[in-house]
């Protein structure tokens, strides 16, 4: 490691596709947990989301991983303000939509949409494929030439679906097609940017790829930019131009994917990356990436660790990350817009270390144990199939 | 827990103030409750007196904090000293309320308490075992029967019972006796009317504890004791029927009320001398502080068994007791 | 018409019998709708300290499988048939007394969702405890000390405390050592993974994952690892087991089929799964349609209707005739060696970055 010269990072520095689309300033969610005896009151928070900055430019795709309870799908909604934040600042196409009230959200509301992780919960059992496609445009009072109900043909067919099917209800369709029906709900309002919440990670791996693609070819055809949520790192990887890593409530790195995913330097997004299980498709391949075992799980987000909240299971943490919470910052050695809330960075490569980092004590104990012992019993016997 | 049922008791208590005060404003308020005191030969003196007697010639709210302190510290009327709990004299009967419903008490008590006894037992009896045989003929059986029986209302099986057992002479009238001095007596005199009042309970239980173990059943950590190894009879028991519990403890709670109205047909029907019959006789006489003092007494009782309900959950699920 | 060419895969004789070995098991179930063929002609073998990925989609019959090794379907509603032999004992007539004495001693199962799959009745101790005191006849002392011993082993801290704790009481990392630990309290000779980590976050999957493995060194145990994530088994399984509609399509080692796949429904699931080191330039190729229905699923290979290379098999015989899977290093597709090697390596491997 060399110097620790920081940089203070001017926003919107990296080369992004167009104009800034979103931008979240300081954005915290804390949801209020009420207790007590003899009588109940506010006793603490979830702080769910604390202290989010982001940009989300014209056409571009960003995508937001993180681990349950980091906050992302709350961030999600956030920013679609479908919930008020606590305090901070969003602004959509240069107009404050903080605590905008339902009428001054009306037309931002057909710009932005959500499509949901569930295909199953987010559509209306009762209503007909057609009825829930044409319910934006609706209840926006858009009437499109030539008629609604040509235009959700042509939208039908837009997200690969038959355009007969207009007035099947959802239950006479297949997961993979539900969530195309959420699809083509989005579009109805030919929106500028569509937030998407773990949209494929409740379909199988085949029909999986089916909507990752269908979502692609809309993000770059339509020029519709997209904050794309999910937990797959992969998914994130093959959707998204840009990224960020969010942990218990914050962003703690964000970069172009070749950064975040080649260039890591937040101690947590190198262990995120190291877990994920990769399957090797070419014979010789040895696994060359580091191995980081992290211990225990994350912790609650009712009382999370003061300073920097990863150093409760950070190998590198100080005095100074319990102390001082890091800055979202350019840190040295970093490219324009690829910041890193970090007090002591790692190396930006994922290549494997000279010893691995394993912290979970059963898994280091196990190990121990077992480079202890000459191994004379592998490979004795084979599994014939 | 401790929490929750300090609030469950405070908020027991506010209902209770509630009712009471709108139950005496509407009974003291609308109309001169002296009048129907009076009986029917009554002066003009003679009202006077009663009002003088009872208070009612002071303002409303004081005539309400006299009721309410009364039944803590006791009262003093012109007929003598009234001593806590006082609910004040029956028109009626001139007999202090809070003594004649101690005697009609155990009457009352011995029936719900034994009916639920009947039905609880019978019931989750049935239930379980239609649900471990579940498909047999046993199954169809118990399934048919309760399906039948839920419908069978009390004052419909009352009369027939009587003419089948009692009119026949096969069994002797249904009465009270005091359980301490005649245990026998007290069973039999009471096994008629309990079988009768939990017939419908019993049904509806059966058919609930049937369905509510079969969801259970379908649990996954009931598969995982079962892929434990652990016997068929063990993971039904253990593992099952505990969690089949939960739903059945909350109709328990929500049929308290239920159990107290059949209880009084019940005493209607078999012509007990307990609460019901007792609240039904001051309802139709107008006999107002009897029909205030029973009012409040069994909505006292009730919001007790409610908490009582409430405290079992955690008994029954960790995860109640210790959040 | 189908022609249903009658068993397949007879055992060839080895010497000695597989630990685990399954033969020509039909699952099947009576529901409203129908009768649903879960699982339709399967065999696999297992060897002991081996371990066998199964990989399929949901509805693939991949856990249904594994409930009959266990025995754990409801018999009223399920037809089973075929052999289940495990150390030479056959399992698929067994009485219910018999398999009781096998499950959680020398056959265990790790479920899902530990939050769901353990009682919130009982403490995570007691439910450890239970199966080594029932297979054990360990004393209650004896069996609380069992769970803390299995505790530390699965890395709960603190464990002397922890035992007396609820499930709910647990993260959910903790809660699915805590289910391990359950599972391997009676040092199972089998034990059946069936998405252990699926429901849980990727770095705790990580250190679960490199735990069952130090387990199972530790244990000598044979495992069958049920999963929907080729990443998984990739890290963590020998050999490889790929179904499809309650059939198995390929078998090989893990890297056999990583690397030279030869079923295309086993290239379609490797060329729709985006991974960390693909080229993110090139478009994922999904499997067009979704998986039939088990009610009435496709004559001939069920894969047809999803499949891009009929045409090169030709004659109608995939709509018509069943492929067969042969023992050994092999897949269940009329297309034969050659193709299959031409078109992997002209048109899917290109794919897969």
């Amino acid at each position: 490691m060399t110097d620790h010269v920081t940089l203070p990072a001017p926003r919107d520095a990296a080369p992004a596709p167009g104009e800034p689309l979103l931008v979240a300033e300081g954005v915290t969610k804390h949801f209020p947990i009420y207790g007590g005896f003899p009588f109940k009151r506010k006793v603490g928070a979830v702080q769910a989301v604390d202290g989010v900055d982001l940009t989300v430019h014209e056409s571009e795709s960003f995508g937001l991983v993180g681990e349950s309870g980091c906050g992302k799908s709350t961030t999600g909604r956030l920013l679609t303000r479908l919930m008020e934040p606590t305090s901070g600042k969003i602004t959509y196409a240069g107009q404050d939509i903080t605590h905008a009230n339902r009428k001054e959200l009306a037309p931002v509301r057909s710009e932005i949409q959500m499509i949901f992780q569930d295909p199953y919960a987010s559509l209306n059992p009762r209503q007909t494929v057609g009825t829930i496609i044409g319910g934006p445009m609706e209840i926006n009072g858009i009437n499109p030439p030539g008629g609604r109900e040509k235009r959700i043909r042509e939208l039908l067919e837009t997200v690969g679906l038959n355009p007969e099917h207009y007035n099947r209800f959802p239950h006479e369709f297949s997961g993979g097609q539900r969530q195309r029906i959420g699809v083509a709900r989005a579009l109805a309002l030919e929106p500028k940017l569509i937030v998407a919440d773990e949209p494929v990670s409740a379909l199988d791996v085949s029909i999986q790829a089916q909507v990752v693609n269908l979502l692609q070819d809309l993000q770059r055809e339509l020029g519709i930019a997209f904050l794309f949520i999910a937990h797959d790192l992969a998914v994130v990887r093959h959707f998204s131009q840009r990224v960020a890593v969010m942990y218990l409530g914050k962003i703690v790195e964000v970069g172009t994917r070749d950064e975040i995913y080649n260039r890591p330097r937040h101690p947590y997004t190198h262990a995120l990356l190291s877990a994920v299980p990769e399957a090797k498709f070419v014979e010789s391949d040895e696994d060359d990436r580091e191995r980081i075992r992290l211990a225990g799980d994350v912790p609650s987000p009712v009382n999370p660790p003061s300073g920097c909240r990863f150093r409760t299971r950070c190998w590198k943490a100080q005095d100074k990350c319990a102390a001082q919470e890091p800055p979202l910052l350019q840190i040295a050695g970093n490219g324009a817009g690829h910041l890193t809330a970090c007090h002591f960075p790692e190396e930006p490569t994922t290549a494997a270390r000279d010893e691995d980092i394993v912290l979970d004590p059963a898994l280091a104990a196990a190990e121990e144990a077992a480079s202890q012992k000459p191994a004379d019993d592998a490979g004795e016997s084979g599994t014939t199939l | 827990m401790l929490p929750f049922l300090f609030r469950r008791t405070f908020g027991a208590i506010v209902t209770l103030i509630l009712l009471s005060a709108v139950t005496f404003f509407v009974f003291f308020a609308v109309g001169d409750p002296a009048l129907m005191s009076c009986g029917k030969n009554c002066t003009a003196d003679n009202v006077a007196l009663i009002h003088q007697n009872l208070g009612l010639d002071k303002p409303l709210p004081t005539q309400y904090w006299d009721f309410l302190s009364g039944i803590f510290v006791g009262r003093d009327y012109t007929i003598g000293h009234c001593s806590a709990p006082c609910f004040g004299y029956s028109f009626a009967t001139k007999q202090d309320v809070w003594s004649t419903m101690m005697d009609r008490l155990p009457t009352t008590a011995s029936l719900a308490i034994g009916g639920a006894i009947v039905f609880l037992v019978i019931g989750l009896g049935a239930g379980l075992l239609a649900a471990w045989k579940r498909g047999t003929v046993l199954d169809k059986v118990v399934t048919g029967v309760s399906m039948v029986l839920s419908s069978v209302q009390i004052y419909i099986l009352g009369p027939i019972v009587l003419g089948i057992f009692v009119y026949s002479g096969v069994m002797a009238s249904p009465k009270y006796v005091d359980f301490t001095s005649n245990p026998g007596g007290w069973f039999m005199g009471l096994l008629l009317p309990w079988l009768v009042m939990s017939t419908i309970f019993t049904a509806q239980y059966t058919r609930m504890s049937r369905s509510t173990m079969i969801e259970q059943l379908q649990e996954e950590h009931v598969r995982t004791a079962k892929a434990k190894g652990m016997p068929a009879r063990y993971v039904f028991l253990r593992y099952a029927w505990r969690g089949s519990l939960i739903p059945i403890v909350t109709i328990l709670g929500m049929d308290l009320g239920s159990l107290f109205g059949g209880a009084m047909i019940t005493e209607f029907t078999f012509s007990l001398a307990g609460i019901g019959r007792l609240a039904i006789n001051s309802v139709t006489t107008l006999d107002l502080p009897m029909v205030l003092g029973v009012l409040i007494f069994s909505a006292a009782l009730i919001l007790v068994f409610n908490i009582i309900v409430d405290a079992t959950y955690a008994f029954i699920d960790p995860r109640v007791r210790l959040s | 018409m189908t022609t249903l060419t009658t068993t397949e895969g007879t055992p060839v004789p080895t010497g000695s019998d597989p630990f685990l070995s399954v033969r020509d098991l039909y699952v099947r179930f009576s529901t409203e709708d129908g009768i649903v063929k879960a699982v339709d002609g399967l065999s696999f073998d297992l060897e002991r300290g081996q371990t066998l990925g199964i990989v399929g989609e949901s509805g693939s019959g991949k856990s249904v499988t594994n409930l009959a090794v266990l025995g754990l379907h409801n018999p009223k509603a399920t037809e089973i048939a075929g052999e289940i032999h495990l150390d030479g004992q056959e399992l698929t007539g067994a009485k219910e007394k018999t398999l009781e004495k096998l499950r959680g001693n020398k056959m265990a199962m790790i479920f899902q969702d530990a939050l769901t799959a353990l009682s919130p009745y009982y403490t995570v101790g007691r439910q450890i405890a239970e199966p080594f005191m029932k297979h054990t006849g360990a004393s209650k002392r004896e069996g609380r000390q069992r769970a803390i011993e299995m505790l530390t082993k699965v890395g709960i801290p603190q464990p002397t405390l922890r035992v007396d704790d609820y499930p709910h009481q647990f993260s959910g990392g903790m809660r699915q050592r805590a289910m391990i630990a359950m599972a391997l309290v009676c040092n199972p000779e089998l034990l059946i993974a069936d998405e252990p980590t699926t429901a849980l976050d990727v770095t705790v999957q990580a250190q679960i994952l490199d735990l069952l493995k130090d387990l199972q060194q530790e244990f000598g145990s044979a495992i069958i690892l049920i999963t929907h994530d080729l990443g998984v088994v990739a890290n963590t399984a020998d050999d490889l087991l790929v179904m499809y509609a309650g059939r198995a399509v390929e078998r090989g080692s893990v890297k056999e089929i990583l690397t030279r796949p030869q079923h295309p429904y086993t290239w379609g699931l490797l060329s729709s799964m985006p991974r960390l080191s693909s080229d993110v330039n090139e478009a994922l190729h999904p499997i067009p349609g979704s998986p039939p229905s088990l009610l009435n699923p496709p004559s001939g290979c069920a894969f047809h209707p999803r499949c891009a290379f009929t045409a090169e098999v030709g004659g109608g015989r995939c709509t018509e005739e069943r492929p067969l899977l042969p023992e050994g290093r092999a897949a269940a597709c009329h297309l034969g060696p050659e193709q299959q090697h031409t078109f992997f390596t002209e048109q899917i491997k290109p794919r897969l970055g």
